[in-house]
């Protein structure tokens, strides 16, 4: 059985009480009034004047005011400021969300892997089905959290979906032909519902897994052989349903048609990265004994072909919209280019040319703290990817990773450290009756 | 130079690699192993060098990811610049994400055709070349591990029997 540490209890509830303080910090200074917004920005220096130019037709449109600005000169001065004071209030928030839903995703990742492992009946993978199922704990309180920030959203507490906004419908003929799905109502239902099933699956195959240990025959096995090759069915749909409504409706005039397979690489890449670094972590503290580097070098090949996938996924969407330059479509990367010109391209350093560099060499993937400098990277890689899909049609160019952003993440990595390795006591660390648990302690490359 | 070998046969690949690694085990030298198909973990049993291959394949990529480069830009930019959907190929930079597939598709094909090339002419293999598994067996369903005898024929046969082998030849070896 695994005990959890006093130090990583209390460093958990220190990284917890830090973003608490960071994410209060963010919402009290955030401007109530335009005057207050327009002091920020003309204290942060005319970071704002230089991308505005090609960021305002995406910006404007994003926002619904399209016609009314163009035509009056007064009208866009003051509607302007409005925006920017809309940018500033939603920064707090989306900072939140993008940190939210960056740990949910790990935890999400995780389950999908756990899945294909179940339904691929993996014979190397069983060792580590019990971190698995820990990471995969955070779904609930994850889940949970961020179903609470769309229901604020829906609420109008904040103005991340624009869509939302019943005046912005009125005056946006897309949107109104989008309504029937893009409603808030229905939104909350599709939610509701994955969420619903994502969490079902994760317990009652942690249940079946755990049953099987006590059991004397395989029934427990192969029943939850069969919920997860359903599940996957599942997951698959919803995933990328859930792609579209959670972040590519952030923007939504904007769409893409593999976005939804665009996150699913980012969320199963930073999942494996956190199992391989959960079992290095426990590994090193005495645990799991028959996990050996074959396991470490297994992961490890999967963050690495995983992160190459990521980027032939981001390049597919990115090649084609360049390509093509139809208006509507290459707003959304020259918003970024404009605006988010480190973020962007930073993001695809650390989520490419570093893991593919660094895990490359075969003996390297072997080595743990290799494995676990490189999850850093990827894990903070990823983390930027979520935040160049949310921030630049929240915040707009008034994005900044400052105490807001970091409040958050310090937040949700204390919560995510208290939950998962809360769960990872609760059973012992090695499954001891599956079946294929001889060839998975005698896994060698 | 004549000098005689031992040749031990064996019908499956795990009694095989428990064989090897006790005729390690004993310190006995195995000048070859004839599998017919790969087994794996029998190059580490058998004490041989890591392979180089990976470090030629990398090379290899690195060298088409240039040919690719050079080539596009001799053919798109310098050569016959056209204006392709409103993108005026003036600068190999800026067009460089139409390049991209084609920088991908030929570090691939670099790398893996001259690593297979590399990899036949490190094993001596060629056409029409004299196949050099001393029993066609071995291309069929046997396992065969030759070792040389300096004056210890006995003591390995007796190892050899002991290990699983199926069947025991001594050969006279003609060094080539």
């Amino acid at each position: 059985m695994y005990k959890f540490s006093n130090k990583l209890k209390i460093g958990s509830f220190i990284l917890m009480a830090l973003g608490i303080l960071g994410i209060a910090i963010g919402f009290i200074s955030a401007p109530s009034t335009v005057e207050e917004a327009k002091a920020i920005v003309a204290s942060h220096g005319d970071g704002h004047g230089d991308a505005h130019g090609a960021a305002d037709a995406h910006e404007v449109a994003a926002s619904g005011h399209g016609e009314a600005v163009e035509s009056h000169g007064e009208a866009h001065d003051s509607s302007h400021d409005e925006h920017l004071l809309h940018q500033l209030q939603n920064k707090p928030w989306a900072a939140l969300y993008v940190a939210a839903f960056f740990f949910f995703m790990i935890a999400l990742g995780v389950l999908a892997f756990y899945a294909i492992q179940r339904a691929a009946q993996a014979g190397w993978s069983p060792l580590l089905f019990r971190v698995m199922e820990g990471i995969t704990a955070y779904l609930v309180p994850g889940g949970v959290i961020v179903f609470v920030i769309l229901l604020l959203s829906v609420l109008h507490m904040n103005h991340l979906f624009v869509w939302m906004d019943a005046d912005v419908v009125a005056h946006d003929k897309l949107l109104q032909g989008k309504a029937g799905y893009l409603n808030p109502t229905f939104f909350l239902i599709r939610a509701a519902i994955f969420l619903a099933g994502w969490i079902f699956y994760r317990e009652y195959s942690r249940k079946l897994s755990l049953r099987q240990d006590e059991s004397d025959d395989n029934s427990n096995f192969k029943l939850n052989f069969r919920w997860s090759a359903g599940f996957l069915v599942f997951y698959l749909v919803s995933e990328s349903i859930m792609s579209w409504d959670w972040i590519m409706s952030v923007d939504p005039h904007w769409f893409s048609t593999l976005f939804g397979w665009y996150v699913f690489a980012s969320m199963f890449v930073s999942g494996i990265t956190v199992i391989a670094m959960v079992t290095v972590y426990l590994k090193s503290r005495g645990y799991l004994p028959d996990v050996n580097n074959s396991h470490i070098h297994d992961l490890a090949k999967f963050m690495f072909g995983i992160s190459i996938f990521w980027t032939y996924l981001w390049f597919s969407q990115f090649m084609l919209i360049w390509y093509s330059n139809i208006p509507e479509e290459v707003t959304y990367y020259v918003t970024r280019i404009a605006d988010y010109r480190l973020p962007f391209f930073g993001m695809i350093v650390m989520n490419f040319l570093f893991p593919v560099l660094l895990l490359m060499n075969s003996d390297f993937k072997r080595m743990n703290w290799f494995v676990i400098l490189t999850g850093i990277v990827i894990l903070a890689g990823h983390y930027m990817d979520i935040f160049n899909m949310i921030m630049p049609s929240t915040v707009g160019d008034q994005w900044f990773i400052g105490i807001p952003e970091i409040g958050a993440v310090l937040f949700f990595a204390g919560l995510f450290i208290f939950w998962i390795f809360r769960a990872l006591t609760t059973a012992p660390l090695q499954p001891k009756r599956n079946p294929f648990i001889e060839e998975s302690r005698h896994f060698h490359y | 130079m004549a000098s005689k070998a031992i040749h031990a046969y064996y019908d499956d690949d795990d009694v095989l690699m428990l064989a090897v690694k006790r005729v390690k085990a004993a310190k006995h030298h195995i000048e070859e192993v004839y599998c017919p198909f790969p087994v794996h973990g029998l190059d580490k049993a058998m004490g041989l060098a890591p392979t180089r291959i990976a470090i030629t394949s990398f090379i290899y990529g690195c060298i088409g990811l240039t040919v690719a480069t050079v080539m596009m830009n001799y053919i798109m930019i310098e050569d016959w610049p056209q204006d392709i959907g409103g993108k005026p190929s003036f600068s190999y930079i800026e067009n460089m994400p139409a390049f991209v597939p084609i920088m991908f598709e030929l570090t691939v094909f670099f790398a893996a055709h001259l690593m297979v090339i590399t990899f036949y002419m490190r094993s001596r293999l060629w056409p029409f070349k004299e196949a050099e598994n001393p029993d066609v067996r071995t291309t069929d369903d046997h396992f065969l591990m030759e070792i040389d005898i300096h004056g210890n024929e006995k003591e390995l046969k007796d190892l050899l029997l002991d290990t699983g082998a199926v069947e025991i030849n001594i050969v006279e070896k003609n060094s080539h």
